[in-house]
């Protein structure tokens, strides 16, 4: 057992603060034991959001020493043992309360995104899907939705006023899931671009260094679908192959899933 | 007080651009270090208009290649040369050379490399950026990024070329015919290094499989896919790897057309 110095964030996120506390940590201790811990036995209204404890619900994400994490999948070793270990809340979100925020951001964009449609001529029994298919999707499926590709982006993680015309990585990764699904009919590329602001993306690729799950965000959905748009609307061969031949429909966003605008 | 652009929205107002505790800055002081040494020196060589081929064993250095210009040396112009000299200062693989950069500049591992060490957008995850707005590569000028796939196809060709120029030097050994010196080892492993770069890109990825709904219809390009994913999940590697050898088979090439030094034979 030894002692650590915590620097927590208290309060609400306009006048909220870090707070100094000395806590007791144990061998094989995770981030989120030794919150636990201050909870239990110094501040009892601590606010932590968290659920299996297992890197697999995706609720306890925070930022450890400026990195975005799971809290319960960050263990102590890491850490000096003289090292301060700063606990804040994730900075591309509201704060409802210390280390909880308010998420919904990510559930409003994910509602835009039109679902899954396969051919009107096929019924479910007919899907017949190659292994290799299943699992281009199924790395994408991984996503445990911690949000902190969300968090750690700085399309909107530096700047707010991007919210509106960007969904994300997270939700990008969703769009490049369905178009790649074989029996996916609709045509989002289009969508990507104008709507949840696939041009944003700058591949940096901060997206993927945060994935506690591995995912290749940025290698395998967003590249991919960036290459996507560029074949909708910015190849010139594609372009004249689709004005000659079949011409692409664009599938629009799920409707009245946009507040109004003087609401926003 | 606040660190964020926003208006009140809640979010935590922390002080500080960022509380990573960690070198952060060191990935893109060396990126940016790495690129301005490639740039400086591939700017003085192709500039220089000198000590770009070996005459014995048939070197050109991939600077120069294709060479163009009316001064360039019979044997170093594999596709004739233009009927006009250069002026000074023009480089003489004067079509080659613009293709390669603009490869370079739209690969997704470089923008990757810029936007972060350069341009600072952001420059490292979750340091806060020092622009007030972003916009991405939504607008006109940065459009050109989607072109990345042209200058594949089109770099893809001159990767050819410089195999091709790879290939020669190896029948004009010392007494002619085949052989082998230091000069050809260094450009053989650059050429490897060349197509690992081209053929793990992003584009080139998507052309032969990415770009397909289902894999499970064709399996020719899914296996294409799957090679090139290979090569795809080291393109920073290769990228860099193949700067090195550039400069390292330039640099050599110079010293030996200068004849600063002469070529390690090996095998004749």
């Amino acid at each position: 057992m030894t002692e650590r110095t915590f620097r927590v964030w208290r309060g609400s996120g306009e006048n909220g603060e870090l707070t100094d506390y000395t806590v007791e940590v144990n061998e094989g201790e995770v981030v989120l034991d030794v919150l636990h811990r201050l909870q239990a036995t110094q501040v009892p209204d601590l606010a932590v959001r968290w659920n299996c404890k297992a890197g697999k619900c995706g609720s306890c994400s925070v930022e450890i020493n400026g990195m975005p994490r799971l809290s319960c999948m960050t263990r102590m070793s890491v850490f000096a043992p003289d090292q301060t270990v700063t606990v804040t809340p994730m900075r591309t979100f509201p704060v409802v309360r210390d280390l909880v925020c308010d998420v919904s951001y990510n559930y409003e964009k994910a509602r835009e995104i039109p679902a899954f449609t396969p051919g009107p001529k096929t019924s479910p029994g007919d899907f017949r899907m190659q292994q290799e298919d299943v699992e281009r999707s199924q790395e994408f499926r991984k996503c445990i939705e911690c949000f902190l590709c969300n968090n750690v982006c700085h399309v909107i993680r530096d700047h707010e006023e991007n919210k509106e015309h960007f969904s994300g990585p997270r939700y990008l990764m969703r769009v490049a899931e369905l178009e790649m699904h074989p029996e996916d009919t609709a045509d989002r590329r289009q969508i990507a671009q104008d709507e949840f602001g696939m041009g944003y993306c700058n591949i940096t690729k901060c997206c993927t260094e945060v994935c506690p799950e591995g995912i290749r965000i940025t290698d395998n959905a967003l590249i991919p679908l960036k290459e996507r748009v560029a074949d909708r609307k910015y190849d010139p061969l594609v372009w004249l192959g689709n004005t000659i031949g079949r011409r692409p429909k664009d599938t629009p966003i799920v409707p009245n899933t946009r507040r109004p605008a003087e609401e926003e | 007080m606040t660190s964020t652009s926003s208006p009140p929205t809640g979010r935590a107002r922390i002080p500080r651009r960022t509380l990573r505790t960690d070198r952060w800055w060191l990935g893109p002081v060396l990126t940016t270090l790495g690129l301005a040494a490639f740039v400086f020196y591939a700017t003085a060589r192709v500039f220089q208009q000198d000590h770009y081929w070996v005459g014995e064993h048939h070197y050109l250095t991939p600077f120069y290649s294709p060479c163009l210009a009316a001064q360039c040396v019979p044997e170093a112009s594999l596709f004739g040369r233009l009927p006009v000299e250069f002026p000074p200062l023009v480089p003489y693989a004067l079509l080659s050379l613009p293709i390669l950069l603009l490869f370079r500049v739209t690969c997704y591992y470089y923008r990757k490399a810029y936007y972060r060490s350069i341009w600072q957008a952001p420059t490292a995850c979750a340091v806060q950026e020092p622009h007030r707005t972003y916009t991405g590569e939504t607008r006109p000028l940065m459009l050109g990024q989607n072109g990345h796939r042209y200058f594949f196809y089109l770099v893809g060709a001159i990767t050819l070329i410089n195999t091709w120029d790879m290939a020669v030097p190896f029948f004009h050994g010392s007494d002619g015919g085949f052989g082998v010196g230091l000069g050809n080892l260094i450009m053989f492993v650059n050429v490897l290094m060349l197509w690992g770069y081209t053929l793990g890109c992003h584009s080139c990825r998507h052309v032969m499989g990415g770009r397909l709904k289902s894999f499970g219809k064709r399996p020719v390009r899914y296996w294409l896919w799957s090679r090139i994913s290979v090569l795809n999940s080291r393109h920073m590697l290769f990228g860099w790897l193949s700067i090195a050898t550039l400069m390292t088979t330039d640099f050599y090439i110079s010293l030996v057309a200068s004849g600063t030094i002469t070529d390690l034979r090996l095998f004749n």
